[in-house]
C-alpha cells in the first residue's frame, strides 16, 4: 500500500471558533456581487451572443435570390470524417425550373446525421459553392434517432439566406445571354 | 498495338536511362514501358486510335546521336561517347517513333514550361465547372491542371460561350464549353464505329464539336466516346448526375450480351451498380464495348426478380428445396434444359446432375444480327462453356419441339429448366402441365409461374464465375454487389443436389474447390488453373475438339472464324 502522510491540523484560534470572521467574509462576497451586473444568462429565454466563426450545427444556405446554392458535388460527403452526410444528387429539370436551368445540378436528398457529426467544419471548408455553413445553432434534441437526422428541408430551414460575395451563377447566366458567342 | 508481334527492338534513352522498346512504338508508350508510374501527359493520343497530334500536351525533348554529314561518322564527345544532337524545340511524343539511339527528356524546364503553357491556353475558355461536372475525379484536364496549372487566371477578357447540355444522341449529352478539341470522339466514330457523325465547326477558339446536320450520335458504341473524352464534354445521359466516381468501387466483370465476352468494369457503391465501362483486353475488345451491354445491369432491380426458394409457390429454405428437387430428379425420366447464360462452374454441375439422374440435356440457341464489332450473332456469353464442360456435344437448336414430343409421349416426366421460358420455345402450357418442372433462374417468367420448384439464381454481377467466349478464351468475373437476401451462389445449391443424387454428403464448396474438380476432369483446363489465379486477359483454351461445329459467329472485331480454324488446325499439326 502506498504510504500516506498525516498532516498535522492547526488548532483553531478562539476567534475562529466563533465562526464569525468566516460568516462576515462570506456575506461580503454575497452583498458585493448583489450590486454587480449579472454574469449568468436566463437560458433558454436569454441566449448568448455567438461569434461569427462559431461551429454550430451544419446547415444549407440559399443565396439572396432564394436559390439553393448546393449543387450536390458530394465533396462534403466525401470529406466528412464520421460519414455524417449522405445525399442523392440530381439534375435540375430545365423545363420545370428555367430560372435555374443553367446550374444543371442540385441535391435530390441531403441528410446530415447529427448523431454522427463532430462539428469539425470540414464540410464548410471544402464546399466549392459556399453552400454549407456551421452557423449558430448549438442545441438540438430529439426523441428518436430519425429525428436527429436533418433532411434537406430542415437544413435549409436552419440555414436561411446568407449574402453571396461571388454571385457566380448569376454571372454565368449573364455570360450565357450576352457573352462571347459566335 | 500488340507488342509481341513486333520483332525488332531498339534501345532508346529516356531521362538518362537506356530502355529496350519495340521499334516504331511512340514515345508516350515507350515512357509508359519504363514503369515506375512515369507518364507523358497527353489528351488526344489514344492507343487504339490514329495519331492526331493536336493537343500539344505530350511535349518532350528529343535528340539523335550526331553524325558527321560529310563522312557519316559518329561525332564523339571528349569522353568518347557519341554526341547527341538535341532538337532546339520540344516535339510531341505521340507522333515521335522510337528509333535506335534516340534520346528523350521528359522532365526538363523546357518541357515543363511547354506543358504549363498548353494548360494555361486550355483553361482560358474552360468553364471550370468541376462542381457540376461528372468527369471530376477522372478528368485528365483536372489532373494535369493540378500539376501544370498556374492556380489563377491571367485572362481578364470574357470567356467564350458555347452550347451546354446539348443532346448528341440517345445516350450522350455534350457540353461544348468543356471540350478541348482533342478529336478523340471524332476519330472513334469514324475509325472504330464506322459511323462518321461528329465534326468541328467554326475556327480557332470558336471551334465547336457537333453532329453533322441531320445526324445523331446514335450508333451502339456511342458511350465509348464518353469513356475516351479526356474531359467532361461528353457525358453519359444515363449516368449523368447520379454519383461521383470517387465513391464507386470497381469490379472486373464480363459482358453477357453476346459471345464476344467484352471485358468490363462494374462501378458500384454500397450494393448498387451505377455504370458499366469497358476494360482493356487487346485480345477481346480493345477498350470498347456496346451501349446495350452497359444497360444490362438495370435488370437487377427489375420487379420480376426471383427472390425466394419455393416449392409449389410456398417459400422454403434452400436446403428443403434442394431435397425436394433431388427427390424429383431421382424419380427418373428427367430432361434438363440448360443455359448458355450459366457460368462454366454452373454448367459443370448441371453436367454432373445430368449424369447422375440420367437426364437428356438440351440447350436453346439465342441468335441475333451481328454488327461486325463487339456484338456477335450468338447472344449468349457461354455457349463454349457448355461444350467444354461436356454439358452438350452439339450446337443447340432454336426450340424444344423434341422435348415437347417426349413429354407428350411420357418419356419425360421431370424438367429442370435453367433461365429459359419453355412456353416460348415450343412447349405449350398444357404440355408443360404434364411434367414436373424445376426452374432455376434470376427472373420470373411463365415457366417459373407454373414450376413446382423454383430456385432463384444470382445475376452475373452478384456472383463469381467464368465464361468461355467465341474464341474459346476462359475469362473470370467477380461479384460486384451482393445478391437478394438469402439467395446463395448457384453452385452451392447445385452441389447439394448433385451430391445427394450420387448418395454423397454435400460439402461446403468455394469457387476454387469447384475449379479443383473441374480442372481434374476437363481436358481443356490445365490442372494448375484456378479461378483466383486466372490472368486478367483470360486463358485461351484448346478448341481443336470443337472446330467442326458450325458456330454462327461471323468475322468481328477480334475474331475471324476462318482464321481461328486455320490457326488451330496449324497448332494441332505441330
Ligand atoms: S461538421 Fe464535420 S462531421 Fe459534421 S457534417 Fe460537417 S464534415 Fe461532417
Ligand atoms: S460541398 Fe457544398 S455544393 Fe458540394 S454537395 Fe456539399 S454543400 Fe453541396
Ligand atoms: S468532346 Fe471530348 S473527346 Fe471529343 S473532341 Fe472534345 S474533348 Fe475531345
Ligand atoms: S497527345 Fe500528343 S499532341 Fe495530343
Amino acid at each position: 500500500m502506498a504510504k500516506t502522510k498525516v498532516l498535522e491540523r492547526k488548532p483553531l484560534t478562539p476567534m475562529e471558533k466563533t465562526f464569525l470572521p468566516q460568516i462576515v467574509s462570506g456575506l461580503k462576497t454575497t452583498f458585493g456581487t448583489m450590486m454587480q451586473k449579472d454574469v449568468t444568462l436566463q437560458y433558454p429565454e436569454e441566449r448568448p451572443n455567438i461569434p461569427d466563426n462559431y461551429r454550430g450545427v451544419p446547415t444549407l444556405v440559399k443565396d439572396p435570390n432564394g436559390r439553393e446554392k448546393c449543387v450536390s458535388c458530394q465533396l462534403c460527403e466525401f470529406v466528412c470524417p464520421p460519414k455524417a452526410i449522405r445525399m442523392t444528387p440530381g439534375g435540375i429539370d430545365a423545363e420545370a425550373d428555367p430560372e435555374r436551368a443553367h446550374v444543371e445540378k442540385a441535391p435530390k436528398e441531403f441528410d446530415i446525421n447529427m448523431l454522427r457529426c463532430i462539428y469539425c467544419g470540414l464540410c464548410q471548408e471544402v464546399c466549392p459553392e459556399e453552400a454549407i455553413f456551421l452557423q449558430d445553432v448549438f442545441s438540438l434534441s430529439g426523441y428518436s434517432r430519425e429525428e436527429m437526422i436533418n433532411n434537406k428541408e430542415k437544413l435549409y430551414e436552419l440555414g436561411g439566406t446568407l449574402p453571396d460575395q461571388h454571385s457566380k451563377w448569376d454571372k454565368k447566366k449573364a455570360a450565357e445571354q450576352s457573352g462571347n458567342a459566335h | 498495338m500488340k507488342i509481341e508481334s513486333i520483332v525488332e527492338n531498339v534501345t532508346i534513352n529516356i531521362d538518362g536511362q537506356d530502355v529496350e522498346v519495340p521499334k516504331g512504338i511512340n514515345i508516350i508508350e515507350a515512357v509508359k514501358m519504363v514503369g515506375k508510374g512515369k507518364e507523358v501527359p497527353h489528351y488526344c493520343y489514344h492507343p487504339k486510335l490514329s495519331i492526331a497530334g493536336n493537343c500539344r500536351m505530350c511535349m518532350v525533348e528529343m535528340g539523335m546521336p550526331m553524325r558527321d554529314r560529310a563522312t557519316g561518322e559518329a561525332v564523339l564527345e571528349e569522353d568518347g561517347t557519341q554526341k547527341i544532337a538535341w532538337m532546339p524545340k520540344p516535339t510531341i511524343g505521340c507522333a515521335t517513333n522510337a528509333s535506335q539511339g534516340m534520346h528523350i527528356i521528359t522532365g526538363s524546364e523546357m518541357v515543363k514550361e511547354s506543358r504549363n503553357g498548353v494548360t494555361e491556353f486550355l483553361l482560358i475558355n474552360h468553364p471550370l465547372d468541376c462542381p457540376i461536372c461528372d468527369q471530376a475525379g477522372e478528368c485528365r484536364l483536372q489532373e494535369f491542371s493540378a500539376e501544370h496549372g498556374r492556380g489563377y487566371s491571367r485572362f481578364i477578357e470574357d470567356k467564350n460561350v458555347k452550347p451546354k447540355r446539348s443532346r448528341l444522341g440517345p445516350n450522350v449529352t455534350l457540353d461544348d464549353e468543356r471540350c478541348i478539341l482533342c478529336s478523340r470522339c471524332v476519330r472513334f466514330s469514324k475509325e472504330v464505329a464506322n459511323d462518321d457523325v461528329l465534326g468541328f465547326v467554326d475556327r480557332g477558339t470558336y471551334s465547336t464539336l457537333t453532329c453533322f446536320p441531320g445526324k445523331e450520335l446514335s450508333h451502339n458504341y456511342s458511350l465509348n466516346t464518353v469513356d475516351i473524352c479526356p474531359v467532361g464534354a461528353l457525358t453519359s445521359t444515363d449516368f449523368r448526375f447520379k454519383m461521383r466516381v470517387w465513391f464507386l468501387k470497381r469490379t472486373h466483370s464480363i459482358c453477357t450480351e453476346s459471345s464476344v465476352g467484352a471485358n468490363t468494369e462494374i462501378w458500384s457503391r454500397e450494393g448498387k451498380i451505377y455504370r458499366i465501362t469497358p476494360r482493356r483486353n487487346d485480345e477481346v475488345n480493345d477498350t470498347w464495348m456496346t451501349d446495350t451491354g452497359r444497360a444490362l445491369y438495370k435488370e437487377i432491380e427489375s420487379e420480376d426478380r426471383l427472390m425466394h426458394y419455393s416449392i409449389e409457390g410456398v417459400h422454403k429454405a434452400s436446403d428443403e428445396v434442394a431435397v425436394a428437387a433431388t427427390e424429383l430428379l431421382k424419380s427418373g425420366k428427367v430432361a434438363i434444359v440448360g443455359s448458355a447464360h450459366s457460368s462454366v462452374e454452373e454448367q459443370f454441375f448441371y453436367k454432373a446432375i445430368a449424369e447422375r439422374s440420367g437426364a437428356k440435356v438440351s440447350l436453346v440457341s439465342h441468335h441475333g444480327d451481328g454488327d461486325g464489332l463487339l456484338q456477335s450473332e450468338d447472344r449468349t456469353p457461354n455457349l463454349r462453356g457448355a461444350l467444354v464442360t461436356g454439358l452438350i456435344s452439339e450446337l443447340p437448336s432454336e426450340n424444344l419441339e423434341v422435348l415437347a414430343r417426349d413429354i407428350n409421349s411420357g418419356a419425360v416426366k421431370t424438367i429442370l429448366a435453367v433461365n429459359e421460358d419453355l412456353t416460348e420455345l415450343g412447349i405449350s402450357k398444357d404440355v408443360l402441365a404434364k411434367a414436373k418442372v424445376i426452374y432455376v433462374g434470376s427472373h420470373a417468367n411463365r415457366t417459373s409461374e407454373v414450376a413446382n420448384i423454383v430456385l432463384p439464381s444470382l445475376m452475373v454481377f452478384e456472383k463469381d464465375g467464368s465464361f468461355i467466349n467465341q474464341s474459346f478464351r476462359i475469362q473470370g468475373f467477380k461479384a460486384a454487389i451482393p445478391g437478394p437476401r438469402g439467395v446463395q451462389s448457384d453452385f452451392m445449391v447445385l452441389e447439394k443436389i448433385a451430391a445427394a443424387l450420387a448418395g454423397e454428403k454435400a460439402t461446403a464448396i468455394t469457387i476454387d474447390s469447384v475449379w479443383e474438380r473441374m480442372t481434374a476432369t476437363i481436358d481443356q483446363l490445365s490442372d494448375s488453373l484456378r479461378w483466383h489465379s486466372l490472368p486478367e486477359e483470360g486463358v485461351a483454351l484448346d478448341a481443336t475438339a470443337f472446330l467442326n461445329l458450325g458456330f454462327v459467329e461471323t468475322k468481328n472485331l477480334k475474331y475471324d472464324p476462318v482464321a481461328f480454324k486455320e490457326a488451330h488446325a496449324a497448332l494441332a499439326e505441330v
